[in-house]
């Protein structure tokens, strides 16, 4: 991810401007969706992936990220993902899952007074690592948990 | 597609839990349809917005691999009850919508 869209995104006159753009009906919804970073949702591997989200690979284990996922996902179209990060100054918490086709399932991007707390659901397609990335202060910590998988997720 | 979203919003000593449901069929584009056998083409929200009081609190951004109808829930500090809250998304295709609601 380019530093201009991290600094597009944390300037929220600019966001707010863009939305009443978009209401105006100047800009239409695929124009804004420019930022959307392909090349991290579209990398087949975790470092690719990495390198075009957060420009950087470097992890630090840390033991103030909670990742809350199930042991076993008898369903791995629906395997429900918590990540609670209690590191201070948390800017971005992204949830990757190596072992399916494209690695980057979603990548949060927090303001100033949101917690370190989302939950949500992802597909996975096979038995593998769920690994939650904090970016916090310019550094990128992780946890990681495995979850397996019984019926896949992906593909039918 | 209007009313797509299911937002509820609570506040509690300080901080707000939002739950947010959407209903989207969220297509990898890797899967074929059993019928015809072509592929079924990707579609999938690519990117979740949620306002509060204009002020934008999360944004999320998402890849193929969340699931059908997808589940999102966040906290955040600094809201009152009665405040309003915008959630939105934009989909692969263009398509997009959003929802206002009120924090209790």
């Amino acid at each position: 991810m380019n530093t201009n869209r991290r600094s597009f995104l944390k300037t929220s006159a600019t966001a707010g401007a863009v939305s009443v753009a978009v209401s105006a009906g100047l800009l239409t919804p695929r124009a804004v969706l420019a930022a959307w970073p392909k090349n991290a949702f579209e990398a087949k591997d975790v470092n690719s992936a990495l390198t075009a989200a957060m420009g950087d690979t470097t992890l630090t284990d840390s033991g103030d990220i909670n990742l809350k996922a199930p042991d076993i996902a008898e369903n791995g179209a629906v395997v429900p993902i918590t990540v609670t990060s209690t590191i201070p100054g948390t800017e971005s918490i992204s949830i990757l899952i190596p072992n399916n086709a494209t690695p980057l399932a979603a990548s949060f991007t927090l303001s100033s007074n949101t917690e370190g707390y989302v939950s949500t659901r992802v597909k996975m397609g096979k038995t593998s690592d769920v690994v939650a990335v904090v970016k916090a202060g310019g550094k990128l910590y992780s946890s990681k948990k495995e979850v397996k998988v019984t019926i896949g997720g992906c593909g039918g | 597609m209007a009313n797509s979203i299911k937002v509820r919003a609570n506040v509690k000593s300080g901080v707000t839990v939002v739950k947010t449901l959407i209903n989207h069929p969220m297509e990898t584009g890797m899967r074929k349809d059993k019928k015809t056998d072509k592929m079924i083409p990707a579609h999938f929200i690519q990117e979740v917005t949620c306002e509060h009081n204009g002020k934008n609190v999360l944004t999320a951004q998402w890849g193929t691999a969340v699931s059908k109808n997808p589940y999102l829930s966040f906290k955040f500090t600094g809201a009152n009850a009665g405040d309003s809250l915008k959630v939105s998304w934009v989909d692969n295709q263009g398509q997009s919508d959003s929802i206002e609601s009120k924090i209790k």
